[in-house]
Protein backbone atom coordinates (compact mmCIF):
# COMPACT_ATOMS: atom_id res chain seq x y z
CA UNK A 1 0.00 0.00 0.00
CA UNK A 2 2.80 2.42 0.93
CA UNK A 3 4.45 1.56 -2.35
CA UNK A 4 1.32 2.40 -4.27
CA UNK A 5 0.93 5.75 -2.50
CA UNK A 6 4.55 6.49 -3.26
CA UNK A 7 3.99 5.68 -6.94
CA UNK A 8 0.95 7.93 -7.07
CA UNK A 9 2.84 10.81 -5.44
CA UNK A 10 5.72 10.44 -7.91
CA UNK A 11 3.15 10.21 -10.65
CA UNK A 12 1.68 13.53 -9.61
CA UNK A 13 5.14 15.08 -9.63
CA UNK A 14 6.00 13.90 -13.13
CA UNK A 15 2.38 14.46 -14.20
CA UNK A 16 2.80 18.13 -13.31
CA UNK A 17 5.70 18.36 -15.74
CA UNK A 18 3.66 16.64 -18.46
CA UNK A 19 0.71 18.91 -17.68
CA UNK A 20 2.89 22.02 -18.10
CA UNK A 21 4.28 20.88 -21.43
CA UNK A 22 0.80 19.72 -22.51
CA UNK A 23 -0.51 23.21 -21.73
CA UNK A 24 2.28 24.76 -23.81
CA UNK A 25 1.35 22.42 -26.69
CA UNK A 26 -2.34 23.34 -26.42
CA UNK A 27 -1.58 27.06 -26.42
CA UNK A 28 0.32 26.82 -29.69
CA UNK A 29 -2.20 24.35 -31.09
CA UNK A 30 -5.10 26.73 -30.51
CA UNK A 31 -3.35 29.50 -32.41
CA UNK A 32 -1.79 27.51 -35.25
CA UNK A 33 -3.79 24.23 -35.29
CA UNK A 34 -0.52 22.34 -35.24
CA UNK A 35 1.38 20.59 -32.51
CA UNK A 36 4.73 22.25 -31.91
CA UNK A 37 7.02 19.21 -31.87
CA UNK A 38 9.92 21.52 -31.00
CA UNK A 39 8.33 22.57 -27.67
CA UNK A 40 10.38 19.99 -25.75
CA UNK A 41 13.66 20.86 -27.43
CA UNK A 42 13.10 24.55 -26.74
CA UNK A 43 12.62 23.67 -23.06
CA UNK A 44 15.76 21.52 -23.10
CA UNK A 45 17.75 24.41 -24.57
CA UNK A 46 16.45 26.77 -21.87
CA UNK A 47 17.52 24.24 -19.23
CA UNK A 48 21.04 24.23 -20.66
CA UNK A 49 21.12 28.02 -20.42
CA UNK A 50 20.13 27.67 -16.76
CA UNK A 51 22.87 25.08 -16.15
CA UNK A 52 25.46 27.31 -17.82
CA UNK A 53 24.48 30.21 -15.58
CA UNK A 54 24.52 28.04 -12.45
CA UNK A 55 27.95 26.62 -13.33
CA UNK A 56 29.17 30.19 -13.82
CA UNK A 57 28.31 30.81 -10.18
CA UNK A 58 24.87 32.40 -10.51
CA UNK A 59 22.58 31.31 -7.64
CA UNK A 60 19.84 28.85 -8.67
CA UNK A 61 16.86 31.14 -8.25
CA UNK A 62 18.59 34.04 -9.98
CA UNK A 63 19.33 31.75 -12.93
CA UNK A 64 15.69 30.63 -12.84
CA UNK A 65 14.48 34.23 -12.94
CA UNK A 66 16.83 35.01 -15.85
CA UNK A 67 15.98 31.92 -17.89
CA UNK A 68 12.20 32.36 -17.82
CA UNK A 69 12.11 35.75 -19.61
CA UNK A 70 14.96 34.71 -21.93
CA UNK A 71 12.91 31.67 -22.98
CA UNK A 72 9.86 33.89 -23.36
CA UNK A 73 11.84 36.08 -25.73
CA UNK A 74 13.12 33.05 -27.64
CA UNK A 75 9.55 31.82 -28.19
CA UNK A 76 8.29 35.23 -29.25
CA UNK A 77 11.18 35.72 -31.68
CA UNK A 78 10.57 32.28 -33.22
CA UNK A 79 6.95 33.26 -33.82
CA UNK A 80 7.82 36.62 -35.37
CA UNK A 81 10.70 35.38 -37.54
CA UNK A 82 9.61 31.88 -38.52
CA UNK A 83 5.88 31.42 -37.98
CA UNK A 84 4.57 34.85 -38.95
CA UNK A 85 5.67 34.62 -42.61
CA UNK A 86 4.06 31.17 -42.74
CA UNK A 87 0.68 32.33 -41.41
CA UNK A 88 -0.99 31.75 -44.76
CA UNK A 89 1.25 28.91 -45.93
CA UNK A 90 -0.03 25.34 -46.29
CA UNK A 91 -0.15 23.04 -43.27
CA UNK A 92 2.99 21.13 -44.17
CA UNK A 93 5.09 24.29 -44.14
CA UNK A 94 4.40 24.82 -40.42
CA UNK A 95 4.94 21.16 -39.63
CA UNK A 96 8.20 21.37 -41.53
CA UNK A 97 9.29 24.34 -39.42
CA UNK A 98 8.39 22.53 -36.19
CA UNK A 99 10.40 19.45 -37.15
CA UNK A 100 13.21 21.68 -38.40
CA UNK A 101 13.27 23.56 -35.09
CA UNK A 102 13.34 20.27 -33.19
CA UNK A 103 16.43 19.11 -35.09
CA UNK A 104 18.12 22.51 -34.99
CA UNK A 105 17.73 22.93 -31.23
CA UNK A 106 18.80 19.35 -30.63
CA UNK A 107 21.92 19.65 -32.78
CA UNK A 108 22.91 23.08 -31.51
CA UNK A 109 22.54 21.87 -27.93
CA UNK A 110 24.67 18.83 -28.73
CA UNK A 111 27.26 20.99 -30.44
CA UNK A 112 27.54 23.61 -27.71
CA UNK A 113 26.95 21.50 -24.60
CA UNK A 114 27.96 18.02 -25.90
CA UNK A 115 25.75 14.94 -25.74
CA UNK A 116 27.16 13.86 -22.36
CA UNK A 117 24.43 13.45 -19.75
CA UNK A 118 24.87 16.02 -16.99
CA UNK A 119 23.37 16.29 -13.51
CA UNK A 120 21.18 19.31 -12.87
CA UNK A 121 20.82 20.78 -9.39
CA UNK A 122 17.56 20.88 -7.47
CA UNK A 123 16.83 24.00 -5.47
CA UNK A 124 14.78 22.06 -2.92
CA UNK A 125 17.68 20.22 -1.22
CA UNK A 126 18.73 16.60 -1.25
CA UNK A 127 17.67 15.78 2.30
CA UNK A 128 15.50 12.95 3.54
CA UNK A 129 12.11 12.34 1.93
CA UNK A 130 9.19 14.14 3.56
CA UNK A 131 5.70 13.13 4.72
CA UNK A 132 6.57 9.65 6.04
CA UNK A 133 9.01 9.15 3.20
CA UNK A 134 6.36 9.28 0.53
CA UNK A 135 7.69 12.27 -1.32
CA UNK A 136 11.17 13.54 -2.04
CA UNK A 137 11.95 17.19 -1.45
CA UNK A 138 12.35 17.76 -5.16
CA UNK A 139 9.05 16.06 -6.01
CA UNK A 140 7.21 18.21 -3.51
CA UNK A 141 8.98 21.43 -4.54
CA UNK A 142 8.60 20.89 -8.27
CA UNK A 143 4.93 19.97 -7.87
CA UNK A 144 4.37 23.21 -5.97
CA UNK A 145 6.15 25.27 -8.63
CA UNK A 146 4.17 23.51 -11.37
CA UNK A 147 0.88 24.17 -9.62
CA UNK A 148 1.76 27.84 -9.15
CA UNK A 149 2.63 28.12 -12.85
CA UNK A 150 -0.56 26.37 -13.99
CA UNK A 151 -2.77 28.45 -11.68
CA UNK A 152 -1.15 31.71 -12.74
CA UNK A 153 -1.60 30.88 -16.41
CA UNK A 154 -5.22 29.93 -15.80
CA UNK A 155 -5.88 33.17 -13.89
CA UNK A 156 -4.10 35.18 -16.58
CA UNK A 157 -6.26 33.78 -19.38
CA UNK A 158 -9.43 33.82 -17.33
CA UNK A 159 -9.29 37.19 -15.63
CA UNK A 160 -7.12 39.61 -17.60
CA UNK A 161 -8.00 41.65 -20.65
CA UNK A 162 -4.74 40.61 -22.30
CA UNK A 163 -5.48 36.94 -21.67
CA UNK A 164 -8.92 37.31 -23.20
CA UNK A 165 -7.44 39.10 -26.22
CA UNK A 166 -4.90 36.29 -26.65
CA UNK A 167 -7.64 33.66 -26.63
CA UNK A 168 -9.68 35.72 -29.09
CA UNK A 169 -6.70 36.16 -31.40
CA UNK A 170 -6.16 32.40 -31.45
CA UNK A 171 -9.82 31.55 -32.09
CA UNK A 172 -10.80 34.25 -34.56
CA UNK A 173 -8.02 36.50 -35.85
CA UNK A 174 -10.26 38.37 -38.32
CA UNK A 175 -12.83 39.47 -35.73
CA UNK A 176 -10.05 40.20 -33.24
CA UNK A 177 -8.44 42.72 -35.59
CA UNK A 178 -11.84 44.35 -36.13
CA UNK A 179 -12.16 45.09 -32.41
CA UNK A 180 -8.61 46.42 -32.38
CA UNK A 181 -6.62 43.45 -31.03
CA UNK A 182 -3.10 43.38 -32.51
CA UNK A 183 -3.26 39.71 -33.45
CA UNK A 184 0.39 39.26 -34.45
CA UNK A 185 1.58 40.56 -31.10
CA UNK A 186 -0.86 38.26 -29.28
CA UNK A 187 0.44 35.21 -31.15
CA UNK A 188 4.03 36.18 -30.34
CA UNK A 189 3.03 36.57 -26.67
CA UNK A 190 1.46 33.10 -26.80
CA UNK A 191 4.65 31.57 -28.15
CA UNK A 192 6.64 33.40 -25.51
CA UNK A 193 4.41 32.13 -22.71
CA UNK A 194 4.52 28.57 -24.03
CA UNK A 195 8.32 28.69 -24.21
CA UNK A 196 8.50 30.11 -20.66
CA UNK A 197 6.23 27.36 -19.30
CA UNK A 198 8.34 24.79 -21.14
CA UNK A 199 11.52 26.24 -19.65
CA UNK A 200 10.19 25.89 -16.11
CA UNK A 201 9.10 22.32 -16.86
CA UNK A 202 12.58 21.60 -18.23
CA UNK A 203 14.31 22.94 -15.12
CA UNK A 204 11.94 20.98 -12.86
CA UNK A 205 12.38 17.66 -14.68
CA UNK A 206 16.13 17.90 -15.31
CA UNK A 207 17.19 16.90 -11.75
CA UNK A 208 15.12 13.71 -12.15
CA UNK A 209 15.93 12.58 -15.70
CA UNK A 210 19.36 14.34 -15.96
CA UNK A 211 20.19 16.83 -18.67
CA UNK A 212 21.16 15.81 -22.19
CA UNK A 213 19.98 17.07 -25.59
CA UNK A 214 17.35 14.31 -25.80
CA UNK A 215 16.06 14.90 -22.27
CA UNK A 216 12.65 16.18 -23.35
CA UNK A 217 11.88 13.56 -26.03
CA UNK A 218 10.08 11.28 -23.59
CA UNK A 219 8.51 14.16 -21.69
CA UNK A 220 7.11 15.60 -24.92
CA UNK A 221 5.55 12.25 -25.83
CA UNK A 222 3.94 11.89 -22.40
CA UNK A 223 2.75 15.50 -22.58
CA UNK A 224 1.35 14.91 -26.05
CA UNK A 225 -0.43 11.81 -24.78
CA UNK A 226 -1.81 13.87 -21.89
CA UNK A 227 -2.98 16.64 -24.21
CA UNK A 228 -4.73 14.15 -26.48
CA UNK A 229 -6.21 12.28 -23.54
CA UNK A 230 -7.72 15.45 -22.06
CA UNK A 231 -8.51 17.04 -25.39
CA UNK A 232 -6.06 19.19 -27.29
CA UNK A 233 -8.68 21.90 -27.74
CA UNK A 234 -9.19 22.24 -23.99
CA UNK A 235 -6.35 23.64 -21.82
CA UNK A 236 -7.85 22.38 -18.56
CA UNK A 237 -8.46 18.97 -20.12
CA UNK A 238 -4.86 18.82 -21.31
CA UNK A 239 -3.60 19.65 -17.80
CA UNK A 240 -5.78 16.94 -16.24
CA UNK A 241 -4.65 14.58 -18.99
CA UNK A 242 -1.01 15.38 -18.21
CA UNK A 243 -1.46 14.53 -14.52
CA UNK A 244 -3.40 11.36 -15.42
CA UNK A 245 -0.66 10.16 -17.76
CA UNK A 246 1.96 10.78 -15.07
CA UNK A 247 0.08 8.71 -12.48
CA UNK A 248 -0.83 5.91 -14.88
CA UNK A 249 2.70 5.77 -16.24
CA UNK A 250 4.16 5.38 -12.74
CA UNK A 251 1.73 2.75 -11.57
CA UNK A 252 1.93 0.68 -14.73
CA UNK A 253 5.70 1.07 -14.77
CA UNK A 254 6.00 -0.17 -11.20
CA UNK A 255 3.44 -2.96 -11.15
CA UNK A 256 2.40 -4.00 -14.63
CA UNK A 257 4.73 -3.50 -17.55
CA UNK A 258 8.01 -2.41 -15.98
CA UNK A 259 10.09 0.67 -16.76
CA UNK A 260 11.17 -0.59 -20.18
CA UNK A 261 7.64 -0.41 -21.57
CA UNK A 262 6.55 2.81 -19.84
CA UNK A 263 6.94 4.96 -22.93
CA UNK A 264 5.08 2.43 -25.03
CA UNK A 265 2.20 2.84 -22.61
CA UNK A 266 2.09 6.56 -23.45
CA UNK A 267 1.94 5.80 -27.15
CA UNK A 268 -0.69 3.14 -26.50
CA UNK A 269 -2.80 5.75 -24.68
CA UNK A 270 -2.50 8.09 -27.67
CA UNK A 271 -3.70 5.41 -30.07
CA UNK A 272 -6.58 4.22 -27.88
CA UNK A 273 -7.84 7.75 -27.25
CA UNK A 274 -7.65 8.68 -30.91
CA UNK A 275 -9.61 5.59 -31.86
CA UNK A 276 -12.31 5.77 -29.18
CA UNK A 277 -12.70 9.49 -28.63
CA UNK A 278 -10.91 11.55 -31.25
CA UNK A 279 -11.61 14.86 -29.46
CA UNK A 280 -10.18 13.61 -26.15
CA UNK A 281 -11.99 13.11 -22.85
CA UNK A 282 -12.76 16.81 -22.32
CA UNK A 283 -12.30 18.04 -25.88
CA UNK A 284 -15.03 19.70 -27.85
CA UNK A 285 -15.85 18.52 -31.31
CA UNK A 286 -16.39 21.89 -32.91
CA UNK A 287 -19.47 21.84 -35.05
CA UNK A 288 -19.91 24.78 -37.35
CA UNK A 289 -22.97 25.69 -39.33
CA UNK A 290 -22.38 25.76 -43.07
CA UNK B 1 -24.15 67.84 -42.19
CA UNK B 2 -20.35 67.53 -42.10
CA UNK B 3 -18.70 64.63 -43.89
CA UNK B 4 -17.37 61.84 -41.66
CA UNK B 5 -16.04 59.46 -44.28
CA UNK B 6 -15.05 60.27 -47.82
CA UNK B 7 -14.03 57.64 -50.35
CA UNK B 8 -12.34 58.79 -53.55
CA UNK B 9 -11.53 56.70 -56.64
CA UNK B 10 -11.40 53.50 -54.59
CA UNK B 11 -10.05 50.46 -56.40
CA UNK B 12 -9.78 47.11 -54.69
CA UNK B 13 -8.99 43.53 -55.63
CA UNK B 14 -8.68 40.02 -54.19
CA UNK B 15 -5.34 38.99 -55.65
CA UNK B 16 -5.74 39.16 -59.41
CA UNK B 17 -9.48 39.72 -59.62
CA UNK B 18 -10.49 43.37 -59.41
CA UNK B 19 -13.72 43.97 -57.54
CA UNK B 20 -13.95 47.75 -57.06
CA UNK B 21 -13.49 50.03 -60.06
CA UNK B 22 -13.17 53.55 -58.70
CA UNK B 23 -15.84 54.26 -56.10
CA UNK B 24 -16.65 57.75 -54.85
CA UNK B 25 -19.02 58.24 -51.97
CA UNK B 26 -19.40 60.00 -48.65
CA UNK B 27 -20.92 59.18 -45.27
CA UNK B 28 -22.32 62.14 -43.41
CA UNK B 29 -22.01 62.55 -39.67
CA UNK B 30 -24.93 61.39 -37.59
CA UNK B 31 -26.92 59.61 -40.24
CA UNK B 32 -27.42 56.29 -41.95
CA UNK B 33 -25.90 55.76 -45.36
CA UNK B 34 -26.64 52.59 -47.27
CA UNK B 35 -24.82 50.82 -50.07
CA UNK B 36 -27.29 48.74 -52.04
CA UNK B 37 -26.58 46.20 -54.70
CA UNK B 38 -26.95 42.60 -55.75
CA UNK B 39 -24.75 39.70 -54.73
CA UNK B 40 -21.22 40.25 -56.04
CA UNK B 41 -21.63 43.99 -56.61
CA UNK B 42 -18.73 44.72 -54.26
CA UNK B 43 -20.59 45.81 -51.13
CA UNK B 44 -18.72 43.60 -48.68
CA UNK B 45 -15.44 44.39 -50.42
CA UNK B 46 -16.08 48.12 -49.96
CA UNK B 47 -16.47 47.67 -46.21
CA UNK B 48 -13.38 45.46 -46.09
CA UNK B 49 -11.46 48.14 -47.97
CA UNK B 50 -12.45 50.77 -45.39
CA UNK B 51 -11.32 48.46 -42.56
CA UNK B 52 -7.95 47.80 -44.15
CA UNK B 53 -8.67 44.13 -44.74
CA UNK B 54 -7.69 44.21 -48.44
CA UNK B 55 -5.15 46.13 -50.49
CA UNK B 56 -6.64 49.21 -52.15
CA UNK B 57 -5.72 52.22 -54.22
CA UNK B 58 -7.51 55.55 -54.03
CA UNK B 59 -8.22 57.61 -50.95
CA UNK B 60 -10.23 56.86 -47.83
CA UNK B 61 -10.53 59.91 -45.60
CA UNK B 62 -12.04 59.48 -42.14
CA UNK B 63 -12.61 62.45 -39.84
CA UNK B 64 -10.23 64.48 -41.97
CA UNK B 65 -7.40 61.96 -42.09
CA UNK B 66 -6.29 59.37 -44.64
CA UNK B 67 -6.87 55.85 -43.34
CA UNK B 68 -6.22 53.81 -46.48
CA UNK B 69 -3.17 51.61 -45.97
CA UNK B 70 -3.67 51.41 -42.19
CA UNK B 71 -3.79 48.00 -40.51
CA UNK B 72 -7.25 46.77 -39.51
CA UNK B 73 -6.62 47.23 -35.79
CA UNK B 74 -5.41 50.79 -36.44
CA UNK B 75 -8.63 51.58 -38.34
CA UNK B 76 -10.61 50.28 -35.36
CA UNK B 77 -8.57 52.55 -33.09
CA UNK B 78 -9.63 55.57 -35.17
CA UNK B 79 -13.23 54.79 -34.25
CA UNK B 80 -14.62 52.54 -36.96
CA UNK B 81 -16.42 49.42 -35.75
CA UNK B 82 -17.11 46.78 -38.37
CA UNK B 83 -19.79 44.11 -38.05
CA UNK B 84 -18.52 41.70 -40.70
CA UNK B 85 -20.48 39.39 -42.94
CA UNK B 86 -21.14 36.17 -41.09
CA UNK B 87 -21.23 38.30 -37.89
CA UNK B 88 -17.72 37.42 -36.75
CA UNK B 89 -18.84 35.81 -33.49
CA UNK B 90 -16.14 34.43 -31.18
CA UNK B 91 -17.94 31.09 -31.04
CA UNK B 92 -15.81 29.50 -28.30
CA UNK B 93 -16.12 32.45 -25.92
CA UNK B 94 -19.08 33.50 -23.81
CA UNK B 95 -21.46 36.30 -24.73
CA UNK B 96 -19.95 38.42 -21.97
CA UNK B 97 -16.41 37.82 -23.25
CA UNK B 98 -17.50 38.70 -26.80
CA UNK B 99 -18.84 42.00 -25.53
CA UNK B 100 -15.77 42.69 -23.40
CA UNK B 101 -13.60 42.18 -26.50
CA UNK B 102 -15.57 44.95 -28.15
CA UNK B 103 -14.18 47.32 -25.52
CA UNK B 104 -10.60 46.07 -25.94
CA UNK B 105 -9.28 49.47 -27.02
CA UNK B 106 -10.87 51.37 -24.15
CA UNK B 107 -9.55 52.05 -20.68
CA UNK B 108 -12.50 53.97 -19.21
CA UNK B 109 -14.02 51.29 -17.01
CA UNK B 110 -17.05 53.34 -15.99
CA UNK B 111 -17.80 54.25 -19.60
CA UNK B 112 -17.55 50.63 -20.69
CA UNK B 113 -19.87 49.54 -17.88
CA UNK B 114 -22.50 52.10 -18.84
CA UNK B 115 -22.20 51.16 -22.54
CA UNK B 116 -22.63 47.52 -21.52
CA UNK B 117 -25.89 48.42 -19.77
CA UNK B 118 -26.95 50.32 -22.87
CA UNK B 119 -26.35 47.24 -25.04
CA UNK B 120 -28.48 45.17 -22.64
CA UNK B 121 -31.15 47.81 -22.90
CA UNK B 122 -31.08 47.60 -26.71
CA UNK B 123 -30.83 43.79 -26.76
CA UNK B 124 -32.29 42.30 -23.54
CA UNK B 125 -31.75 38.78 -24.97
CA UNK B 126 -28.01 39.23 -24.61
CA UNK B 127 -28.31 39.82 -20.89
CA UNK B 128 -30.26 36.59 -20.47
CA UNK B 129 -27.56 34.67 -22.30
CA UNK B 130 -24.57 36.50 -20.81
CA UNK B 131 -22.58 33.47 -19.70
CA UNK B 132 -23.62 31.15 -22.49
CA UNK B 133 -21.13 30.10 -25.16
CA UNK B 134 -21.68 32.50 -28.07
CA UNK B 135 -21.61 29.67 -30.62
CA UNK B 136 -24.87 28.35 -29.17
CA UNK B 137 -26.80 31.56 -29.94
CA UNK B 138 -29.30 31.70 -32.78
CA UNK B 139 -28.47 33.70 -35.90
CA UNK B 140 -30.51 36.68 -34.77
CA UNK B 141 -28.93 36.69 -31.32
CA UNK B 142 -25.49 36.49 -32.89
CA UNK B 143 -26.34 39.52 -35.02
CA UNK B 144 -27.40 41.39 -31.88
CA UNK B 145 -24.17 40.31 -30.21
CA UNK B 146 -22.14 41.53 -33.19
CA UNK B 147 -23.83 44.95 -33.11
CA UNK B 148 -23.43 45.13 -29.32
CA UNK B 149 -19.75 44.22 -29.60
CA UNK B 150 -19.27 46.95 -32.19
CA UNK B 151 -21.07 49.56 -30.06
CA UNK B 152 -18.78 48.80 -27.11
CA UNK B 153 -15.92 50.23 -29.13
CA UNK B 154 -17.89 53.48 -28.84
CA UNK B 155 -17.29 54.10 -32.54
CA UNK B 156 -17.82 57.23 -34.59
CA UNK B 157 -18.76 55.07 -37.55
CA UNK B 158 -20.45 51.70 -37.53
CA UNK B 159 -20.05 49.49 -40.60
CA UNK B 160 -22.77 46.86 -40.92
CA UNK B 161 -22.47 44.09 -43.47
CA UNK B 162 -25.89 42.65 -44.40
CA UNK B 163 -27.46 42.59 -40.94
CA UNK B 164 -30.51 40.87 -42.42
CA UNK B 165 -28.58 37.95 -43.91
CA UNK B 166 -30.10 34.56 -43.18
CA UNK B 167 -32.58 35.83 -40.58
CA UNK B 168 -36.35 35.49 -40.33
CA UNK B 169 -38.27 38.64 -41.38
CA UNK B 170 -39.58 39.29 -37.88
CA UNK B 171 -36.07 39.18 -36.39
CA UNK B 172 -34.77 41.42 -39.16
CA UNK B 173 -37.46 44.00 -38.47
CA UNK B 174 -36.52 44.04 -34.79
CA UNK B 175 -32.85 44.52 -35.60
CA UNK B 176 -33.55 47.37 -38.02
CA UNK B 177 -35.81 49.05 -35.49
CA UNK B 178 -33.03 48.85 -32.94
CA UNK B 179 -30.59 50.33 -35.47
CA UNK B 180 -32.97 53.24 -35.91
CA UNK B 181 -32.97 53.69 -32.14
CA UNK B 182 -29.18 53.60 -32.01
CA UNK B 183 -28.91 56.41 -34.56
CA UNK B 184 -31.55 58.53 -32.83
CA UNK B 185 -30.13 58.09 -29.35
CA UNK B 186 -26.39 58.17 -29.98
CA UNK B 187 -24.01 60.17 -32.12
CA UNK B 188 -22.82 57.17 -34.10
CA UNK B 189 -23.06 57.26 -37.89
CA UNK B 190 -23.88 54.09 -39.78
CA UNK B 191 -22.81 52.74 -43.15
CA UNK B 192 -24.96 49.71 -43.85
CA UNK B 193 -24.63 47.35 -46.76
CA UNK B 194 -27.82 45.53 -47.77
CA UNK B 195 -29.34 43.35 -50.44
CA UNK B 196 -32.75 44.06 -49.02
CA UNK B 197 -33.22 47.55 -50.46
CA UNK B 198 -36.64 48.36 -49.03
CA UNK B 199 -35.45 47.61 -45.49
CA UNK B 200 -32.31 49.69 -45.81
CA UNK B 201 -34.03 52.65 -47.52
CA UNK B 202 -36.53 52.81 -44.69
CA UNK B 203 -33.87 53.74 -42.15
CA UNK B 204 -31.28 55.42 -44.40
CA UNK B 205 -30.78 59.09 -45.13
CA UNK B 206 -28.62 58.58 -48.17
CA UNK B 207 -28.22 55.68 -50.56
CA UNK B 208 -25.77 54.50 -53.17
CA UNK B 209 -26.41 51.74 -55.64
CA UNK B 210 -23.48 49.53 -56.52
CA UNK B 211 -23.24 47.45 -59.67
CA UNK B 212 -20.16 45.30 -60.42
CA UNK B 213 -17.85 47.54 -58.48
CA UNK B 214 -19.17 50.89 -59.70
CA UNK B 215 -21.65 53.34 -58.22
CA UNK B 216 -24.48 53.70 -60.72
CA UNK B 217 -26.86 55.85 -58.72
CA UNK B 218 -26.98 57.91 -55.57
CA UNK B 219 -29.31 60.23 -53.76
CA UNK B 220 -31.44 60.91 -50.72
CA UNK B 221 -33.03 57.67 -49.53
CA UNK B 222 -36.49 59.25 -49.51
CA UNK B 223 -36.25 60.32 -53.16
CA UNK B 224 -35.17 56.88 -54.29
CA UNK B 225 -37.94 55.24 -52.32
CA UNK B 226 -40.55 57.52 -53.86
CA UNK B 227 -39.31 57.27 -57.44
CA UNK B 228 -41.10 54.23 -58.75
CA UNK B 229 -39.25 53.88 -62.07
CA UNK B 230 -35.90 54.10 -60.34
CA UNK B 231 -36.98 51.56 -57.77
CA UNK B 232 -38.37 49.14 -60.33
CA UNK B 233 -35.44 49.31 -62.73
CA UNK B 234 -32.62 49.25 -60.20
CA UNK B 235 -33.90 47.76 -57.00
CA UNK B 236 -36.52 45.36 -58.31
CA UNK B 237 -39.32 45.98 -55.83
Amino acid sequence: MDGLIHQIVSGIASGGIYASVALALVMIYQATHHVNFAQGEMAMFSTYIALTLIQAGVPYWVAFIIVVPVSFLMGAVIQRVLMEPLAKAPVLASVGVFIGLLLVFNSIAGWIFTYTTKPFPTPFGEGKPLLNGFVSRHELGSTMITLVVLLSIWAFFRFTKLGLAMRAAAFNPVSSRLVGVPVDKMLALGWGLAAAIGAIAGMMVAPVVFLDPNMMAGVLLYAFAGALLGGITNPLGAVIGGFAVGIVENILGAYVVGTELKLSVALFIIVVVLVLKPAGLFGKTVVSRV
Amino acid sequence: MPTLLEVKALHGAYGESKVLHGLDFIVEEGGVTTLLGANGAGKTTTLRAISGMIKVSGEIIFAGERIDGLATEAVAKRGIAHVPDGRGTFMELTVEENLRLGSFLRNDKAGVASDMERVFDLFPKLKERLFQQAGTLSGGEQQMLAIGRALLLRPKLLLLDEPSFGLAPLIVRGIFETMGRIVRETKVSILVVEQNASLALAIADRAYLLETGRIVMSGAADDIRKDETLRRSYLGY
